[in-house]
């Protein structure tokens, strides 16, 4: 395809008023940046509205507008486990979060492994609820860039070479230059226009598509009937059945465990804002849905048939079925904006979880073990060095190995960040749980997970007597992890083993 | 575990375990598994989900206004 330039233009201009606006946000609600908690969080300050953007532009990424189209588009109805997975999530986060917030905001914590130290007094269980936190989070950023790519590439400029990085090298400096200087408020300023152009763009979508394409009717009738529903189970198995269920709920409780979800939940300025927004958040699961509708579209519309598309699918299989689709029905100007709400879609979580891996570090590694007597404002520095270190590991990881990479460890990232779910979640509501029982249980959540993952990816086939039961691997190995946990509580318990004193009380909570 | 009614004072608990009901009806698959009926030429499988969006928002939102305290 030839550079598309109008499309080009209107994608340059809406990225050079993001960045005009990353680095302008530094005078929002303004507060002294040299503090952790005003870089990181924001200063907590921000109410309902700019939650349900930074939560929406947060949860909702690039990759994921990308990703699950392409799901659909190859697989069919199995990518739709992400509408149960949305719709689940918001009722789990109602009741919890807000518990997290209320203990967070009376002593200062700023990460969930902030609260795990503090609850249960133990530095190891905390470092590994950091450390989960952020090698879960690393490969996630990298596959923000595979969004931003594949638009790129869209447009008709050169993907391949040192030239075909540029484009992502250069968004990836502003990304950096603008995190670095306004901390959390650059993407919750972004995410307001980020969120507002997606939306455009998914309404426009599913008006103009079925109109060009004779109805939704029709464009159900083009996907094959097997691909339209779950294939039902055979005699002996669950099938995709427990397949569907597990990947859905392994994933609700999951995602607000990923750091930069976390990092969303703090920034709010009271509980109630938490508690709204699970009621205001589903929207964003419509959307989704209806994103990804535009993989069966995709179909409808023939694009992998077009032969000016065939070299793009080739390179970047199924994730180009929703730029291919843009480029089929809308016009070059409306395209080129499509194009930038996905790459600005990118930027979001990008800064957020950069930020958020950066609290970590700052917190419950380098002041926790390396630097204990850190001033705060060597702590902010600290934090902002790291916000930089970690983008860039990301953006050599995307260069420098394949894409195909980052996704494995995006998916091992999924098993991994759920088995902080006990020490956290549990820790809400008791803690009748040992540190040290938790942090066993912990590792024999990894290993579990990872094992699983290894020997027959997301999915594992899990054998009970005469049945199978296909499962999400986080799924399986977190009550792995529970089981281990609670067995050798029990165990510690008996032999009298000493407790570190809990630094909160149950007023923190509510 | 987590459904476990906090936070208001005993006034309305009840109200949480509404909150159960998204997590039945999405997560038993072979209540939506199937094309038919069709509305509008969209399948159940697709409808039926979109719907309970729009259910567990109005759920969430019920209980919210249920149990906040005044």
């Amino acid at each position: 395809m030839p550079v598309n330039w109008i499309a080009l233009v209107v994608f340059i201009a809406a990225f050079g008023f993001v960045t005009f606006l990353g680095f302008a946000a530094v005078h929002w609600r303004r507060g002294d940046l040299d503090l952790l908690h005003e870089w990181g969080l924001a200063g907590g300050r921000f109410g309902t509205l700019v939650t349900w953007f930074l939560l929406g532009g947060d949860l909702y990424t690039a990759y994921t507008f990308i990703a699950v189209p392409a799901l659909a588009f190859g697989s069919g109805a199995v990518a739709f486990f992400a509408v149960p997975y949305t719709i689940i999530v918001y009722p789990f986060v109602f009741v919890v979060f807000p518990r997290l917030w209320s203990v967070a905001k009376r002593h200062g914590y700023i990460t969930a492994a902030d609260f795990v130290r503090g609850r249960y007094g133990n530095k190891w269980l905390a470092l590994a609820v950091a450390i989960t936190g952020i090698v879960a989070t690393m490969p996630y950023i990298a596959l923000q860039l595979v969004g931003i790519q594949v638009v790129i590439a869209g447009m008709g400029v050169e993907s391949r070479g040192l030239m075909g990085d540029l484009p992502l090298i250069i968004a990836f400096v502003i990304l950096a230059a603008f995190t670095y200087m306004s901390g959390l408020r650059a993407p919750a300023a972004i995410a307001i226009v980020k969120d507002l152009m997606i939306y455009i763009t998914v309404i426009a979508a599913v008006i103009i598509v079925p109109i060009e394409l004779g109805g939704y009717g029709k464009i159900f009738a083009a996907v094959p009937a097997q691909k339209l529903t779950l294939a039902p189970p055979g005699p002996g198995t669950l099938g995709s059945y427990s397949a569907y269920a597990t990947l859905a709920l392994g994933s609700a409780l999951a995602l607000f465990l990923y750091p930069h979800s976390v990092t969303g939940v703090l920034s709010s300025s009271s509980r109630h804002v938490i508690r709204r927004n699970s009621a205001l958040l589903p929207a964003y699961s419509f959307l989704l849905g209806l994103i990804a509708l535009l993989g069966f579209m995709a179909i409808a519309a023939g694009v992998d048939k077009a032969p000016q598309f065939a070299p793009y699918f080739q390179q970047y299989k199924a994730n180009f079925a929703v730029p291919a689709l843009f480029l089929h029905i809308f016009p070059a100007w409306f395209a080129g904006f499509a194009f930038a709400a996905i790459a600005i879609g990118a930027l979001v979580p990008a800064a957020i979880m950069s930020i958020a891996a950066a609290n970590l570090w700052t917190r419950n590694v380098y002041r926790e073990f390396i630097n204990p007597r850190c001033t705060l404002a060597r702590e902010a520095q600290m934090a902002k060095w790291v916000s930089l270190i970690v983008k860039f590991g990301a953006l050599l990881f995307i260069i420098g190995l394949s894409t195909q990479y980052a996704i494995q460890l995006q998916l091992l990232g999924g098993v991994w960040i759920i088995q902080t779910l006990p020490a956290v979640i549990f820790g809400l509501y008791t803690r009748w749980f040992d540190a040290w029982a938790l942090l066993i249980g912990w590792a024999a959540g990894i290993v579990c997970g990872t094992w699983m993952y290894w020997v027959a990816g997301t999915t594992f086939p899990l054998h009970l007597g005469g049945l199978t039961i296909p499962g999400y691997a986080a799924f399986y190995s977190l009550i792995v992890n529970i089981a281990v946990t609670v067995v050798l509580t029990l165990i510690f318990g008996l032999l009298g083993a000493v407790r570190s004193p809990d630094q909160t009380s149950a007023a923190d909570y509510v | 575990m987590s459904e476990e009614p906090k936070g208001a004072n005993g006034r309305n608990n009840w109200a949480y375990w509404l909150l159960l009901i998204p997590f039945i009806a999405t997560l038993w698959v072979p209540f939506y598994n199937s094309a038919e009926p069709a509305w509008e030429g969209i399948p159940y499988f697709y409808w039926y989900q979109f719907l309970w969006i729009l259910i567990s928002a109005v759920l969430t939102a019920f209980v919210y206004f249920a149990t906040e305290r005044k």
